[in-house]
Protein backbone atom coordinates (compact mmCIF):
# COMPACT_ATOMS: atom_id res chain seq x y z
CA UNK A 1 0.00 0.00 0.00
CA UNK A 2 1.24 3.48 -0.87
CA UNK A 3 2.56 5.55 2.04
CA UNK A 4 0.68 8.71 3.01
CA UNK A 5 3.73 10.81 2.13
CA UNK A 6 3.89 9.12 -1.28
CA UNK A 7 0.22 9.86 -1.94
CA UNK A 8 0.70 13.50 -0.93
CA UNK A 9 3.80 13.94 -3.08
CA UNK A 10 1.85 12.43 -5.97
CA UNK A 11 -1.01 14.86 -5.32
CA UNK A 12 1.36 17.83 -5.12
CA UNK A 13 3.19 16.75 -8.26
CA UNK A 14 -0.08 16.43 -10.17
CA UNK A 15 -1.12 19.91 -8.98
CA UNK A 16 2.22 21.28 -10.23
CA UNK A 17 1.79 19.47 -13.56
CA UNK A 18 -1.73 20.92 -13.99
CA UNK A 19 -0.43 24.38 -13.10
CA UNK A 20 2.38 23.97 -15.64
CA UNK A 21 -0.24 23.00 -18.23
CA UNK A 22 -2.01 26.31 -17.58
CA UNK A 23 1.30 28.11 -18.24
CA UNK A 24 1.75 26.11 -21.44
CA UNK A 25 -1.85 26.89 -22.41
CA UNK A 26 -1.21 30.60 -21.81
CA UNK A 27 1.92 30.42 -23.97
CA UNK A 28 0.19 28.56 -26.83
CA UNK A 29 -2.88 30.81 -26.73
CA UNK A 30 -0.67 33.87 -26.83
CA UNK A 31 0.58 32.85 -30.27
CA UNK A 32 -2.92 32.02 -31.46
CA UNK A 33 -4.30 35.35 -30.22
CA UNK A 34 -2.06 37.40 -32.53
CA UNK A 35 -4.64 37.18 -35.34
CA UNK A 36 -7.48 38.07 -32.99
CA UNK A 37 -5.60 41.08 -31.64
CA UNK A 38 -4.67 42.17 -35.18
CA UNK A 39 -8.34 41.98 -36.24
CA UNK A 40 -9.52 44.10 -33.31
CA UNK A 41 -6.59 46.47 -33.66
CA UNK A 42 -7.49 47.01 -37.33
CA UNK A 43 -11.02 47.90 -36.27
CA UNK A 44 -9.71 50.33 -33.64
CA UNK A 45 -7.48 51.99 -36.26
CA UNK A 46 -10.09 52.12 -39.05
CA UNK A 47 -12.92 53.42 -36.87
CA UNK A 48 -10.67 55.62 -34.68
CA UNK A 49 -12.00 53.92 -31.54
CA UNK A 50 -10.80 55.13 -28.17
CA UNK A 51 -12.29 52.68 -25.66
CA UNK A 52 -13.06 49.07 -24.87
CA UNK A 53 -16.68 48.02 -24.94
CA UNK A 54 -17.11 46.71 -21.40
CA UNK A 55 -19.67 48.84 -19.54
CA UNK A 56 -22.33 50.07 -21.95
CA UNK A 57 -24.84 51.57 -19.54
CA UNK A 58 -23.60 55.19 -19.42
CA UNK A 59 -21.48 57.31 -21.73
CA UNK A 60 -18.76 57.87 -19.14
CA UNK A 61 -18.51 54.12 -18.48
CA UNK A 62 -18.70 53.21 -22.18
CA UNK A 63 -16.03 55.76 -23.09
CA UNK A 64 -14.16 56.48 -19.85
CA UNK A 65 -11.21 58.02 -21.68
CA UNK A 66 -13.56 60.63 -23.16
CA UNK A 67 -15.23 61.49 -19.85
CA UNK A 68 -15.04 64.98 -18.36
CA UNK A 69 -15.35 66.16 -14.77
CA UNK A 70 -19.10 66.66 -15.07
CA UNK A 71 -20.27 63.45 -16.71
CA UNK A 72 -20.60 61.33 -13.56
CA UNK A 73 -23.04 63.92 -12.19
CA UNK A 74 -25.11 63.70 -15.37
CA UNK A 75 -28.12 65.88 -14.60
CA UNK A 76 -27.50 67.42 -11.22
CA UNK A 77 -24.37 68.78 -9.55
CA UNK A 78 -24.93 66.78 -6.36
CA UNK A 79 -26.44 63.69 -8.01
CA UNK A 80 -25.06 60.49 -6.57
CA UNK A 81 -23.20 58.05 -8.76
CA UNK A 82 -25.93 56.10 -10.50
CA UNK A 83 -24.15 53.18 -12.14
CA UNK A 84 -22.21 50.52 -10.21
CA UNK A 85 -19.52 50.41 -12.92
CA UNK A 86 -18.46 53.86 -11.78
CA UNK A 87 -17.20 52.21 -8.59
CA UNK A 88 -15.00 49.87 -10.61
CA UNK A 89 -13.46 52.55 -12.77
CA UNK A 90 -10.97 55.19 -11.81
CA UNK A 91 -11.23 58.70 -13.28
CA UNK A 92 -9.55 58.93 -16.71
CA UNK A 93 -5.83 59.75 -16.76
CA UNK A 94 -6.28 63.14 -18.41
CA UNK A 95 -8.53 64.30 -15.58
CA UNK A 96 -6.03 63.16 -12.99
CA UNK A 97 -3.18 64.98 -14.74
CA UNK A 98 -4.90 68.17 -15.94
CA UNK A 99 -7.32 68.44 -13.09
CA UNK A 100 -9.70 71.00 -14.52
CA UNK A 101 -10.74 69.85 -18.00
CA UNK B 1 18.92 9.31 1.09
CA UNK B 2 18.69 9.17 4.85
CA UNK B 3 17.62 12.80 4.91
CA UNK B 4 14.83 12.12 2.37
CA UNK B 5 13.67 9.09 4.37
CA UNK B 6 13.53 11.22 7.52
CA UNK B 7 11.47 13.89 5.74
CA UNK B 8 9.08 11.23 4.45
CA UNK B 9 8.69 9.74 7.91
CA UNK B 10 7.92 13.14 9.40
CA UNK B 11 5.54 13.86 6.50
CA UNK B 12 3.77 10.52 7.11
CA UNK B 13 3.32 11.43 10.75
CA UNK B 14 2.18 14.97 9.87
CA UNK B 15 -0.41 13.71 7.41
CA UNK B 16 -1.78 11.27 10.02
CA UNK B 17 -1.94 14.16 12.47
CA UNK B 18 -3.79 16.34 9.91
CA UNK B 19 -6.24 13.51 9.16
CA UNK B 20 -6.98 13.11 12.90
CA UNK B 21 -8.31 16.72 12.84
CA UNK B 22 -9.93 16.16 9.46
CA UNK B 23 -12.92 18.53 9.56
CA UNK B 24 -10.90 21.47 10.92
CA UNK B 25 -8.17 21.06 8.33
CA UNK B 26 -10.58 20.50 5.45
CA UNK B 27 -12.35 23.75 6.42
CA UNK B 28 -9.00 25.51 6.47
CA UNK B 29 -8.02 24.06 3.08
CA UNK B 30 -11.34 25.18 1.55
CA UNK B 31 -11.09 28.73 2.95
CA UNK B 32 -7.41 29.03 2.00
CA UNK B 33 -8.12 27.76 -1.53
CA UNK B 34 -11.08 30.13 -1.92
CA UNK B 35 -8.93 33.06 -0.82
CA UNK B 36 -6.13 32.25 -3.26
CA UNK B 37 -8.74 31.61 -5.98
CA UNK B 38 -10.37 35.02 -5.50
CA UNK B 39 -7.13 36.98 -5.32
CA UNK B 40 -5.58 35.11 -8.25
CA UNK B 41 -8.76 35.55 -10.32
CA UNK B 42 -8.59 39.32 -9.79
CA UNK B 43 -4.87 39.33 -10.66
CA UNK B 44 -5.33 37.21 -13.79
CA UNK B 45 -8.36 39.16 -14.98
CA UNK B 46 -6.89 42.61 -14.44
CA UNK B 47 -3.50 41.58 -15.85
CA UNK B 48 -5.08 40.11 -18.99
CA UNK B 49 -7.53 42.93 -19.66
CA UNK B 50 -4.88 45.59 -19.07
CA UNK B 51 -2.52 43.87 -21.48
CA UNK B 52 -5.24 43.45 -24.12
CA UNK B 53 -6.36 47.07 -23.68
CA UNK B 54 -2.82 48.35 -24.12
CA UNK B 55 -2.31 46.22 -27.25
CA UNK B 56 -5.61 47.27 -28.84
CA UNK B 57 -5.65 50.93 -27.90
CA UNK B 58 -2.16 51.47 -29.25
CA UNK B 59 -4.04 51.84 -32.55
CA UNK B 60 -6.34 54.55 -31.14
CA UNK B 61 -6.13 58.12 -32.51
CA UNK B 62 -2.97 59.94 -31.40
CA UNK B 63 -4.95 62.97 -30.28
CA UNK B 64 -8.72 63.38 -29.92
CA UNK B 65 -9.88 66.99 -29.75
CA UNK B 66 -13.24 67.67 -28.16
CA UNK B 67 -15.03 70.97 -27.75
CA UNK B 68 -16.34 71.85 -24.31
CA UNK B 69 -19.20 74.24 -23.59
CA UNK B 70 -20.56 74.94 -20.12
CA UNK B 71 -18.67 71.96 -18.76
CA UNK B 72 -20.08 69.55 -21.29
CA UNK B 73 -18.75 68.00 -24.45
CA UNK B 74 -20.37 69.68 -27.43
CA UNK B 75 -20.21 69.45 -31.23
CA UNK B 76 -17.09 70.60 -33.03
CA UNK B 77 -17.29 72.88 -36.12
CA UNK B 78 -15.36 71.49 -39.10
CA UNK B 79 -13.57 74.86 -39.43
CA UNK B 80 -11.33 73.62 -36.60
CA UNK B 81 -9.91 71.04 -39.03
CA UNK B 82 -8.14 73.79 -40.98
CA UNK B 83 -7.00 75.56 -37.82
CA UNK B 84 -5.41 72.38 -36.42
CA UNK B 85 -4.00 71.27 -39.80
CA UNK B 86 -2.06 74.55 -39.93
CA UNK B 87 -0.07 73.60 -36.81
CA UNK B 88 3.43 72.48 -37.76
CA UNK B 89 3.87 68.75 -37.21
CA UNK B 90 0.22 67.77 -37.75
CA UNK B 91 -0.15 65.32 -40.64
CA UNK B 92 -3.89 64.56 -40.68
CA UNK B 93 -7.06 65.85 -39.02
CA UNK B 94 -10.34 64.01 -39.44
CA UNK B 95 -13.78 64.59 -38.01
CA UNK B 96 -15.32 61.73 -36.05
CA UNK B 97 -19.07 61.44 -36.16
CA UNK B 98 -20.36 59.24 -33.39
CA UNK B 99 -23.01 59.14 -30.69
CA UNK B 100 -25.30 56.94 -28.64
CA UNK B 101 -28.72 55.51 -29.33
CA UNK B 102 -30.91 54.10 -26.58
CA UNK B 103 -32.93 51.15 -27.75
CA UNK B 104 -36.11 50.98 -25.63
CA UNK B 105 -36.93 47.46 -26.90
CA UNK B 106 -34.10 45.84 -24.94
CA UNK B 107 -33.09 48.84 -22.82
CA UNK B 108 -29.56 48.92 -24.21
CA UNK B 109 -27.29 51.73 -25.39
CA UNK B 110 -25.61 51.42 -28.75
CA UNK B 111 -22.62 53.38 -30.04
CA UNK B 112 -23.35 54.69 -33.54
CA UNK B 113 -20.45 55.66 -35.78
CA UNK B 114 -20.67 57.23 -39.23
CA UNK B 115 -18.31 55.56 -41.68
CA UNK B 116 -17.45 56.64 -45.20
CA UNK B 117 -17.94 53.32 -46.99
CA UNK B 118 -21.40 52.46 -45.57
CA UNK B 119 -24.31 52.39 -48.00
CA UNK B 120 -27.30 54.59 -47.03
CA UNK B 121 -30.07 52.53 -45.39
CA UNK B 122 -27.70 49.79 -44.30
CA UNK B 123 -25.74 49.19 -41.13
CA UNK B 124 -22.97 46.99 -39.83
CA UNK B 125 -23.60 45.87 -36.25
CA UNK B 126 -21.51 44.45 -33.44
CA UNK B 127 -22.02 40.89 -32.31
CA UNK B 128 -23.46 42.05 -28.97
CA UNK B 129 -26.31 43.89 -30.71
CA UNK B 130 -26.94 40.90 -32.93
CA UNK B 131 -27.24 38.72 -29.83
CA UNK B 132 -29.37 41.18 -27.82
CA UNK B 133 -31.82 41.95 -30.62
CA UNK B 134 -31.68 38.66 -32.49
CA UNK B 135 -30.63 40.52 -35.64
CA UNK B 136 -28.82 38.79 -38.48
CA UNK B 137 -27.69 39.71 -41.99
CA UNK B 138 -30.48 41.24 -44.14
CA UNK B 139 -32.75 41.79 -41.11
CA UNK B 140 -34.28 45.25 -40.63
CA UNK B 141 -34.16 47.36 -37.48
CA UNK B 142 -36.27 50.44 -36.90
CA UNK B 143 -34.90 53.61 -35.29
CA UNK B 144 -36.70 56.66 -33.98
CA UNK B 145 -35.23 59.84 -35.44
CA UNK B 146 -34.87 63.17 -33.62
CA UNK B 147 -38.17 64.23 -35.21
CA UNK B 148 -40.00 61.19 -33.84
CA UNK B 149 -40.30 59.47 -37.22
CA UNK B 150 -39.35 55.88 -37.74
CA UNK B 151 -36.57 54.90 -40.08
CA UNK B 152 -35.33 51.40 -40.83
CA UNK B 153 -31.85 50.09 -41.57
CA UNK B 154 -30.90 46.77 -43.04
CA UNK B 155 -28.11 44.74 -41.44
CA UNK B 156 -25.46 44.33 -44.13
CA UNK B 157 -22.82 42.70 -41.96
CA UNK B 158 -22.15 41.57 -38.41
CA UNK B 159 -18.74 42.37 -36.96
CA UNK B 160 -16.67 39.40 -35.94
CA UNK B 161 -17.32 37.88 -32.51
CA UNK B 162 -13.57 37.84 -31.92
CA UNK B 163 -13.47 41.64 -31.90
CA UNK B 164 -16.28 41.97 -29.36
CA UNK B 165 -14.09 43.61 -26.74
CA UNK B 166 -14.04 46.73 -28.91
CA UNK B 167 -17.07 46.29 -31.16
CA UNK B 168 -19.88 44.60 -29.23
CA UNK B 169 -22.23 47.63 -29.19
CA UNK B 170 -21.10 49.30 -32.40
CA UNK B 171 -23.45 50.25 -35.19
CA UNK B 172 -21.82 51.59 -38.34
CA UNK B 173 -24.00 53.68 -40.67
CA UNK B 174 -23.46 56.20 -43.44
CA UNK B 175 -22.74 59.84 -42.61
CA UNK B 176 -26.01 61.02 -44.17
CA UNK B 177 -28.05 58.48 -42.21
CA UNK B 178 -26.26 59.56 -39.02
CA UNK B 179 -27.07 63.23 -39.62
CA UNK B 180 -30.69 62.43 -40.52
CA UNK B 181 -31.12 60.25 -37.45
CA UNK B 182 -29.82 62.75 -34.91
CA UNK B 183 -30.52 66.04 -36.72
CA UNK B 184 -26.86 66.95 -36.79
CA UNK B 185 -26.15 69.80 -39.18
CA UNK B 186 -23.52 69.67 -41.92
CA UNK B 187 -20.30 71.32 -40.85
CA UNK B 188 -20.45 69.85 -37.35
CA UNK B 189 -18.79 66.68 -36.08
CA UNK B 190 -18.63 65.00 -32.68
CA UNK B 191 -14.89 65.49 -32.28
CA UNK B 192 -11.64 65.40 -34.23
CA UNK B 193 -8.88 62.83 -34.46
CA UNK B 194 -5.43 64.21 -35.08
CA UNK B 195 -2.39 62.37 -36.43
CA UNK B 196 1.05 63.88 -36.00
CA UNK B 197 4.27 63.33 -37.93
CA UNK B 198 6.49 62.74 -34.93
CA UNK B 199 4.93 61.01 -31.93
CA UNK B 200 7.45 62.67 -29.59
CA UNK B 201 5.77 65.99 -30.38
CA UNK B 202 2.33 64.81 -29.24
CA UNK B 203 2.31 66.72 -25.96
CA UNK B 204 3.60 69.93 -27.60
CA UNK B 205 1.01 69.77 -30.38
CA UNK B 206 -1.76 69.02 -27.86
CA UNK B 207 -0.69 72.11 -25.91
CA UNK B 208 -0.72 74.21 -29.10
CA UNK B 209 -4.24 73.01 -29.93
CA UNK B 210 -5.41 73.95 -26.42
CA UNK B 211 -3.80 77.39 -26.81
CA UNK B 212 -5.24 78.11 -30.28
CA UNK B 213 -8.68 76.67 -29.49
CA UNK B 214 -9.20 77.42 -25.77
CA UNK B 215 -12.69 75.89 -25.69
CA UNK B 216 -11.34 72.47 -26.67
CA UNK B 217 -9.55 69.75 -24.79
CA UNK B 218 -7.06 67.47 -26.49
CA UNK B 219 -6.84 63.89 -25.20
CA UNK B 220 -3.62 62.17 -26.19
CA UNK B 221 -3.26 58.42 -26.73
CA UNK B 222 -1.01 57.96 -23.74
CA UNK B 223 -3.80 59.29 -21.54
CA UNK B 224 -6.24 56.81 -23.06
CA UNK B 225 -3.75 54.00 -22.37
CA UNK B 226 -3.17 55.22 -18.82
CA UNK B 227 -6.93 55.38 -18.23
CA UNK B 228 -7.13 51.65 -18.94
CA UNK B 229 -3.92 50.98 -17.05
CA UNK B 230 -5.56 52.53 -14.00
CA UNK B 231 -9.15 51.48 -14.63
CA UNK B 232 -8.59 47.89 -13.68
CA UNK B 233 -5.79 48.42 -11.27
CA UNK B 234 -6.33 45.70 -8.70
CA UNK B 235 -5.68 48.10 -5.86
CA UNK B 236 -8.63 50.20 -6.89
CA UNK B 237 -12.33 49.71 -7.06
CA UNK B 238 -15.08 47.90 -5.33
CA UNK B 239 -13.66 44.44 -6.03
CA UNK B 240 -10.71 44.96 -3.74
CA UNK B 241 -12.88 46.66 -1.14
CA UNK B 242 -15.09 43.58 -1.11
CA UNK B 243 -12.11 41.24 -1.20
CA UNK B 244 -10.25 43.05 1.58
CA UNK B 245 -13.01 42.01 4.01
CA UNK B 246 -12.56 38.37 3.00
CA UNK B 247 -8.76 38.70 3.18
CA UNK B 248 -8.97 40.08 6.72
CA UNK B 249 -11.39 37.31 7.75
CA UNK B 250 -8.99 34.76 6.28
CA UNK B 251 -5.98 36.29 8.04
CA UNK B 252 -7.80 36.13 11.39
CA UNK B 253 -8.96 32.57 10.72
CA UNK B 254 -5.55 31.36 9.57
CA UNK B 255 -3.74 33.16 12.37
CA UNK B 256 -6.09 31.68 14.94
CA UNK B 257 -5.74 28.20 13.48
CA UNK B 258 -2.01 28.45 12.88
CA UNK B 259 -0.88 30.26 16.01
CA UNK B 260 -3.30 29.11 18.67
CA UNK B 261 -2.32 25.58 19.56
CA UNK B 262 -5.18 23.53 20.93
CA UNK B 263 -4.76 21.55 24.14
CA UNK B 264 -4.66 18.38 22.04
CA UNK B 265 -1.85 19.76 19.87
CA UNK B 266 0.15 20.90 22.92
CA UNK B 267 -0.27 17.44 24.47
CA UNK B 268 0.87 15.88 21.18
CA UNK B 269 4.04 17.99 21.24
CA UNK B 270 4.61 17.05 24.90
CA UNK B 271 4.29 13.33 24.15
CA UNK B 272 6.61 13.58 21.13
CA UNK B 273 9.21 15.36 23.23
CA UNK B 274 8.80 12.80 26.02
CA UNK B 275 9.42 9.88 23.64
CA UNK B 276 12.59 11.46 22.36
CA UNK B 277 11.73 13.87 19.55
CA UNK B 278 14.09 16.83 19.32
CA UNK B 279 12.74 20.39 19.16
CA UNK B 280 13.99 20.53 15.56
CA UNK B 281 11.90 17.41 14.72
CA UNK B 282 8.79 19.02 16.17
CA UNK B 283 9.46 22.18 14.16
CA UNK B 284 10.03 20.09 11.04
CA UNK B 285 6.68 18.38 11.60
CA UNK B 286 4.96 21.77 12.04
CA UNK B 287 6.71 23.10 8.92
CA UNK B 288 5.30 20.18 6.94
CA UNK B 289 1.86 20.73 8.46
CA UNK B 290 1.89 24.36 7.28
CA UNK B 291 3.37 23.42 3.93
CA UNK B 292 0.83 20.64 3.24
CA UNK B 293 -2.15 22.94 3.79
CA UNK B 294 -0.77 26.12 2.23
CA UNK B 295 1.02 24.61 -0.78
CA UNK B 296 -1.97 22.43 -1.73
CA UNK B 297 -4.38 25.34 -1.30
CA UNK B 298 -2.15 27.68 -3.30
CA UNK B 299 -1.73 25.31 -6.23
CA UNK B 300 -5.40 24.28 -6.33
CA UNK B 301 -6.58 27.91 -5.87
CA UNK B 302 -4.36 29.37 -8.56
CA UNK B 303 -5.25 26.63 -11.08
CA UNK B 304 -8.98 27.10 -10.40
CA UNK B 305 -8.52 30.87 -10.84
CA UNK B 306 -6.88 30.31 -14.23
CA UNK B 307 -9.74 28.05 -15.34
CA UNK B 308 -12.28 30.56 -14.02
CA UNK B 309 -10.83 33.58 -15.83
CA UNK B 310 -9.60 32.08 -19.09
CA UNK B 311 -11.97 29.14 -19.63
CA UNK B 312 -15.17 30.27 -17.89
CA UNK B 313 -14.78 33.97 -18.87
CA UNK B 314 -14.73 35.13 -15.21
CA UNK B 315 -18.28 33.93 -14.64
CA UNK B 316 -18.21 34.80 -10.93
CA UNK B 317 -17.14 38.40 -11.59
CA UNK B 318 -19.76 38.74 -14.32
CA UNK B 319 -22.49 40.31 -12.17
CA UNK B 320 -20.03 42.90 -10.79
CA UNK B 321 -18.49 43.69 -14.16
CA UNK B 322 -21.77 43.84 -16.05
CA UNK B 323 -22.94 46.74 -13.92
CA UNK B 324 -26.38 47.78 -15.04
CA UNK B 325 -25.79 47.35 -18.71
CA UNK B 326 -28.02 45.16 -20.80
CA UNK B 327 -25.57 44.68 -23.60
CA UNK B 328 -22.47 42.98 -22.34
CA UNK B 329 -19.69 41.78 -24.60
CA UNK B 330 -18.81 38.10 -24.58
CA UNK B 331 -15.06 38.00 -24.76
CA UNK B 332 -12.41 35.49 -23.89
CA UNK B 333 -9.26 37.15 -22.65
CA UNK B 334 -5.84 36.12 -23.88
CA UNK B 335 -4.04 34.67 -20.84
CA UNK B 336 -1.35 36.93 -19.45
CA UNK B 337 0.36 35.66 -16.30
CA UNK B 338 2.50 38.11 -14.41
CA UNK B 339 5.09 36.01 -12.53
CA UNK B 340 5.89 38.90 -10.23
CA UNK B 341 2.27 39.01 -9.05
CA UNK B 342 2.03 35.21 -8.73
CA UNK B 343 5.22 35.20 -6.65
CA UNK B 344 3.88 38.05 -4.51
CA UNK B 345 0.67 36.09 -3.97
CA UNK B 346 2.71 33.01 -3.02
CA UNK B 347 4.84 34.98 -0.56
CA UNK B 348 1.83 36.74 0.94
CA UNK B 349 -0.23 33.59 1.46
CA UNK B 350 2.02 30.54 1.86
CA UNK B 351 4.93 32.06 3.80
CA UNK B 352 2.93 33.80 6.56
CA UNK B 353 0.87 30.66 7.14
CA UNK B 354 3.91 28.42 7.52
CA UNK B 355 5.48 30.97 9.88
CA UNK B 356 2.27 31.25 11.89
CA UNK B 357 2.23 27.44 12.25
CA UNK B 358 5.88 27.07 13.30
CA UNK B 359 6.25 29.94 15.80
CA UNK B 360 3.78 28.79 18.54
CA UNK B 361 5.00 25.20 18.18
CA UNK B 362 8.54 26.39 18.74
CA UNK B 363 7.38 28.06 21.96
CA UNK B 364 5.51 24.91 23.04
CA UNK B 365 8.35 22.56 22.11
CA UNK B 366 10.89 24.44 24.24
CA UNK B 367 8.79 23.93 27.41
CA UNK B 368 9.35 20.91 29.57
CA UNK B 369 7.22 18.00 28.20
CA UNK B 370 6.06 17.08 31.69
CA UNK B 371 4.69 20.61 32.21
CA UNK B 372 2.90 20.52 28.84
CA UNK B 373 1.25 17.17 29.51
CA UNK B 374 0.14 18.20 33.01
CA UNK B 375 -1.27 21.60 31.86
Amino acid sequence: MIRKSGAFILFLASCIVVFCFTLLHAYLLHDKSIDKIALSKGLVRDLALTDLCIFTEARYTRHPSMADLHTPFQDHPTAMEHFPSGSLLQPPAHLQSHGMD
Amino acid sequence: MEWIEKQRNVLDFTLSSILRRKSKNIALFVVFTAMVFLLASVLFFTGAIKKEASQLLRAAPEIVVQRMQAGRHTLMPLTAVDTISAIRGVSKVEGRLWGYYFDPVVGANYTLIAVKDALPGTMVIGNGISRARGLYKDDMMTFRTYLGDNTAFMVSEILSAESELVSSDLMLISEQDFRNLFGMKEGLVTDLSVTVKNSRELATIAQKIADILPDTRPIIRDEILRTYEGAFDWRSGIMVVLLSGSVLAFVIFAWDKGSGLSAEERREIGILKAIGWETSDVLLMKFWEGAVISLSSFLVGITLAYLHVFFASSVLFGPALKGWSVLYPHFRLTPAIDFYQVSALFILTVMPYITATILPSWRASTIDPDAIMRS
